[in-house]
C-alpha cells in the first residue's frame, strides 16, 4: 500500500543521533584499519559500559534486524535463513540476522559490518538468545563466546544469591574473555566512571518518558520511544555523548511540554490528542511508518509501552551505580522487562494505565516472539479486570512482512477506537 | 509375574490419565504426602520423593482432551502444550496438586509459570532456572539454591525435613529407574521388535504418575518379558528420533513411523526420565551436591542446555552411531523454538557424517498421519535401497 509521505520533521536531537549512529557504523567499518575489537551482543541485559571500558565496539544483531526490516531487506534475509533449514515458525530476528550474515553482513548504513571478535551472550529475558548465539558460534568458528546467564525474576524480586551468581560470572567468564580479546586489563575505575554518565542519562530518559503523564503528551512513548528516544541508550550509555544527546532531547521535550504541544510523528505534529494508550509488545518494523500513521490518523498517542523497557525499566528506580559497578550491571540485567515475571508485568502495565491516565490498553502480539507473546492474552484479561479500561489485540511480526496485514490491523484498531470513543461518551454522561 | 499385555494395558491407561487418579489416590491415603507437578523436560525428582512427595510429570493433553478454554489463552502461533495445560488447570484435572514446577526450557513454559501464579494454582508455582554456567562453584551453587527454594516450598506444606539418608535413598531408587529404562533401550537396540515404540512409550510415561518403587517393579517385569525371544522381526530400518522432548507427538504418530518401516531405537520423548547419564552417587553425606554434580556433568543432549563447549550435533551423531541407527528423524512440535532453532545445526552435522535424515513438525493433537507415514515409508525404502 502506498501512502503519501511528507518530509519528516527533524529536531536537533535527531540530527545529533544521526551523527552518533553514523559515526559508530563508520568506526565499525574501519575496524580492519583501527584494530578495534567488535562485540556482538543483545539489547536486553546489555553490558555496554563494560564493552566500552575495554575500548571495544558493540554490535546489536536485534538492531540490525529491525533496521533491515525498516529498509525492506528482511524478507529476503529471512528466506535465506529458511533455505538453510530454519523453520518458518521461529523468531524472525534470528533468521533476519543470519540471513544478513549469509548475504555479506552489510549493515543498515550500507557498510559491511565486521565479524565479531567476541560473542557476548547476555542471556537475559529470552530463551531464544541462547539458541541464536549457539548458531552464531558455529557460523563464526573460533570466535570466543562469553555466556552470562541472567536468572529470571521468578519470585518477582532480585535476590542476593542471584546477584552473587552474576557477579561471579562477570569476574570469571565475561571479563577474562574481554581481557583476552581486547588485550587490555580490566579497569574497574573506568567502568565506575562510565556509570556516573549512565545514571545521568537514565535520569534524563525517565524524565523524558514521564512527560507523557501530561495531557497532551509531548511524546509518543512507543513509536518515538523505540525510534529515537530509546535506541541511543543501548549503544552509547555511559558516554559523554549519550548525556549530551539526552540533555538536548530533554530540553526539546520540556519545551514542547511547556508550549502544550503534542508529539512529533513522521506525518507531522499530532495536533489533537484524542486517545491515550498503553501498549504491550514490540512494534512491527517492516511497515513501521504505515503502522504509526494509523494511530496518528486516529489521534492516538501511546503514553507508555513495555517494549521501551526491554533495555531497562528505569522508571522503577534502578540506576547504574558507580559505587558497585559489577553488582549494578547484574541488577540491571535482571531488571529488564522480559526478565520480569507475569504478575510483575501485569502490575507494571496496570500502573502505567493509571499513572499515565490511559484510555485503553493495546497488545501488539508478535507471531515469532514467545518471550512477549506467550501469556499476553492472560495479561490482557488481567488488565481489563483490574483497570476496567477497553483492551485491544492486534497481531503482526517484527521483521517478517508476510505477517503484517494492513487491512486486518486497521479494521481491528478501528473497532478498538470505536470502543474507546463510546466509553468516553458514557463517562462524560456519567460525570 | 503378570502377563505382558496386561502390564502394557495398565501402563497405557496410566500414561494418559489426565486426571492423575493414581497419584491423587496415593496422596490421599496418608497425611503429609504431597503431589508436585513438573513440566518438561527434566526435574531432579529425588528431592520431592525424599520429603514424602510424588513428582508427577505433566506432559500436556496430547490428543486426549478437547481444548476449549485454552485456545482463548494462546495465540495460534504458540505451540500446543501450554494451552492443554491451561485447559487442565481451569478444569479440575490439576486439583489436589500442592505445587507446580516449570523447568527452564523456553519462554512459553517460563510465562506459563507466571500464568499459574496469576491464577494461584497450587500452593507454590516455581519457574526452575537451570544454570547455563557449568562451573561447580558458580553454576553449581546457583543450581543448589534453586533446589533449596523448592525444598523450602515443600517443607512449608508438610513440615518434612530433607535428610541426607532420605535423599540418598531416593537417589538410589531413581538410579534404578534410569538404569531399568536404559536396559529397555539396550534390549530394543538389538531386538526392537520385542517391544514396540508405542508400548515402550506407554511404559515410561506411566512412570510419571506413579510411585517410583512401583514403576521399577513394572519395568523389571517388562524386561523379563522382553529378554525372551518374543515378537517377529520385520525388515525395518532403525532410526533415532530427535526434537520431541517437550510437547509430545501423538501416539498415532509414533505408531505411524514404526508401521512405515522404521524401528525407533532411541528418542527424546521422555527425556526427563532419562536425563542423568549414568548413576548419581547415593552414598555421600551431601546428596544434594551429588544431584548438582550430576546435572553439571551428566546431562544428555538437550536444546535446554547451552552447548557451545560441547556441541549437540556431534553428540547426536555419536548417539545414532552407538545405537547403530540408519537415520535420524527430526520431529519437533510446531512453533517450538528450542527444537527448531537447533535443527539446522543438527542437520549439518548429519550431512557431515553421512547420516540420512528427514524432518517434520506436529502438534500434540495432530490427527492425520498419512503424510508422515508416507514420508517415513519413503525414507525407510530409500535407506534399504542404498544400505
Ligand atoms: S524471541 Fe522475541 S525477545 Fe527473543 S530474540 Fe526473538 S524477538 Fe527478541
Ligand atoms: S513445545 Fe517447545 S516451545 Fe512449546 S513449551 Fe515445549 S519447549 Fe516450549
Amino acid at each position: 500500500m502506498k501512502t503519501e509521505q511528507q518530509e519528516v520533521i527533524k529536531e536537533k536531537s535527531m540530527l545529533i543521533q544521526k551523527d552518533m549512529l553514523s559515526n559508530l557504523f563508520k568506526e565499525l567499518s574501519n575496524t580492519h584499519q583501527t584494530g578495534k575489537k567488535v562485540v556482538y551482543t543483545f539489547v536486553p541485559g546489555n553490558l555496554t559500559e563494560l564493552i566500552l571500558a575495554f575500548d571495544m565496539l558493540p554490535v546489536y544483531p536485534e538492531i540490525n534486524a529491525l533496521q533491515s526490516g525498516m529498509r525492506k531487506k528482511s524478507a529476503s534475509y529471512i528466506r535465506e535463513a529458511e533455505k538453510i533449514g530454519f523453520s518458518e515458525d521461529v523468531c524472525t530476528y534470528v533468521k533476519c540476522d543470519i540471513g544478513m550474515m549469509l548475504n555479506g553482513n552489510v549493515g543498515p548504513t550500507g557498510e559491511k559490518l565486521p565479524p565479531p571478535d567476541l560473542l557476548l551472550l547476555s542471556y537475559t529475558g529470552c530463551f531464544t538468545f541462547m539458541k541464536w548465539f549457539e548458531n552464531l558460534a558455529r557460523l563464526y568458528p573460533g570466535v570466543p563466546v562469553a555466556m552470562l546467564h541472567t536468572p529470571y525474576q521468578e519470585d518477582g524480586c532480585i535476590t542476593q544469591d542471584q546477584i552473587d551468581y552474576m557477579v561471579k560470572q562477570l569476574k570469571e567468564e565475561v571479563i577474562p574473555k574481554m581481557e583476552m580479546v581486547s588485550g587490555k586489563k580490566f579497569d574497574m575505575e573506568r567502568l565506575s566512571k562510565m556509570m556516573i554518565n549512565s545514571a545521568e542519562s537514565e535520569d534524563l530518559l525517565v524524565k523524558i518518558l514521564e512527560t507523557a503523564k501530561n495531557k497532551p503528551s509531548p511524546i509518543d512513548a512507543y513509536f518515538a520511544g523505540v525510534y529515537y528516544i530509546g535506541p541511543m541508550f543501548t549503544a552509547f550509555r555511559g558516554t559523554d555523548e549519550a548525556v549530551g544527546y539526552y540533555t538536548e532531547l530533554n530540553n526539546e521535550i520540556q519545551e514542547r511540554l511547556s508550549l502544550g504541544l503534542g508529539p512529533i510523528t513522521p506525518e507531522g505534529e499530532l495536533k489533537e490528542e484524542k486517545f491515550r494508550l498503553v501498549v504491550e509488545g514490540p512494534p512491527n518494523w517492516t511497515n513501521f511508518r504505515e503502522f504509526w500513521k494509523i494511530f496518528y490518523d486516529m489521534g492516538a498517542v501511546i503514553v507508555a509501552s513495555s517494549y521501551t523497557k526491554v533495555g531497562g525499566v528505569y522508571d522503577l528506580g534502578f540506576r547504574h551505580d558507580y559505587r558497585e559497578p559489577l553488582e549494578s550491571l547484574s541488577k540491571y540485567c535482571m531488571g529488564c522487562y522480559t526478565n520480569m515475571n507475569l504478575p510483575q508485568r501485569v502490575n507494571l502495565l496496570a500502573d502505567y494505565v493509571k499513572d499515565y491516565r490511559a484510555d485503553g490498553f493495546l497488545i501488539n502480539s508478535i507471531k515469532s516472539c514467545n518471550s512477549f507473546s506467550a501469556g499476553q492474552l492472560m495479561i490482557m484479561r488481567e488488565i481489563e479486570q483490574k483497570m476496567e479500561v477497553p483492551v485491544g489485540f492486534i497481531e503482526s511480526d517484527l521483521v517478517d512482512p508476510r505477517y503484517f496485514s494492513y487491512s486486518n490491523i486497521k479494521n481491528r484498531l478501528e473497532s478498538f477506537f470505536q470502543m474507546l470513543e463510546q466509553r468516553k461518551v458514557i463517562m462524560a454522561h456519567e460525570n | 509375574m503378570n502377563n505382558l499385555s496386561d502390564i502394557l494395558d495398565f501402563c497405557k491407561d496410566l500414561a494418559f490419565d489426565l486426571h492423575f487418579k493414581k497419584a491423587k489416590k496415593w496422596k490421599s491415603s496418608y497425611e503429609d504426602r504431597i503431589l508436585v507437578g513438573y513440566f518438561p523436560i527434566y526435574f531432579p525428582r529425588e528431592i520431592i520423593h525424599a520429603v514424602n512427595g510424588m513428582p508427577v510429570g505433566i506432559m500436556g493433553t496430547g490428543d486426549r482432551k478437547q481444548i476449549i478454554k485454552g485456545d482463548a489463552y494462546y495465540q495460534s502461533y504458540i505451540c500446543h502444550l501450554p494451552r492443554g495445560v491451561i485447559e487442565m488447570a481451569l478444569d479440575d484435572n490439576l486439583n489436589d496438586f500442592d505445587g507446580f514446577i516449570f523447568p527452564s526450557i523456553c519462554d512459553c513454559i517460563r510465562n506459563l509459570s507466571g500464568m499459574f501464579k496469576l491464577a494461584e494454582k497450587g500452593k507454590f508455582q516455581r519457574y526452575f532456572d537451570y544454570p547455563q554456567n557449568f562451573d561447580k562453584a558458580t553454576g553449581g551453587l546457583f543450581y543448589r539454591n534453586e533446589m533449596e527454594k523448592i525444598i523450602d516450598d515443600m517443607y512449608k506444606i508438610n513440615k518434612i525435613k530433607l535428610t541426607p539418608e532420605n535423599l540418598n535413598n531416593s537417589i538410589k531408587l531413581y538410579n534404578t529407574n534410569r538404569r531399568l529404562i536404559e536396559e529397555i533401550y539396550n534390549i530394543r537396540q538389538e531386538f526392537p521388535w520385542r517391544l514396540s515404540a508405542v508400548d515402550t512409550y506407554h511404559v515410561i510415561r506411566a512412570g510419571l504418575s506413579m510411585p517410583v518403587e512401583e514403576h521399577n517393579l513394572i519395568i523389571e517385569e517388562v524386561i523379563s518379558h522382553i529378554s525372551e525371544d518374543i515378537g517377529e522381526q520385520m525388515d525395518n530400518i532403525r532410526v533415532v528420533i530427535s526434537g520431541s522432548f517437550c510437547e509430545q507427538p501423538p501416539v498415532g504418530l509414533i505408531k505411524s513411523i514404526e508401521m512405515a518401516g522404521c524401528y525407533i531405537v532411541d528418542d527424546d520423548f521422555m527425556l526427563g526420565s532419562r536425563w542423568i547419564q549414568g548413576d548419581v552417587r547415593d552414598d555421600t553425606a551431601d546428596p544434594l551436591g551429588e544431584l548438582v554434580n550430576s546435572y553439571l556433568t551428566q546431562s544428555p543432549i538437550s536444546s535446554a542446555v547451552y552447548d557451545v563447549d560441547n556441541p549437540k550435533g556431534k553428540r547426536l551423531v555419536d548417539l545414532a552411531q552407538r545405537r547403530n541407527a540408519d537415520g535420524i528423524i527430526f520431529s519437533a512440535a510446531s512453533f517450538c523454538d528450542p527444537a527448531l532453532l537447533d535443527r539446522p545445526e543438527l542437520q549439518k552435522e548429519c550431512d557431515n557424517s553421512g547420516i540420512a535424515y528427514i524432518t517434520f513438525q506436529y502438534h500434540e493433537n495432530t490427527g492425520q498421519f498419512k503424510m508422515i507415514k508416507e514420508q517415513a515409508g519413503t525414507f525407510s525404502d530409500s535407506i534399504k535401497l542404498w544400505v
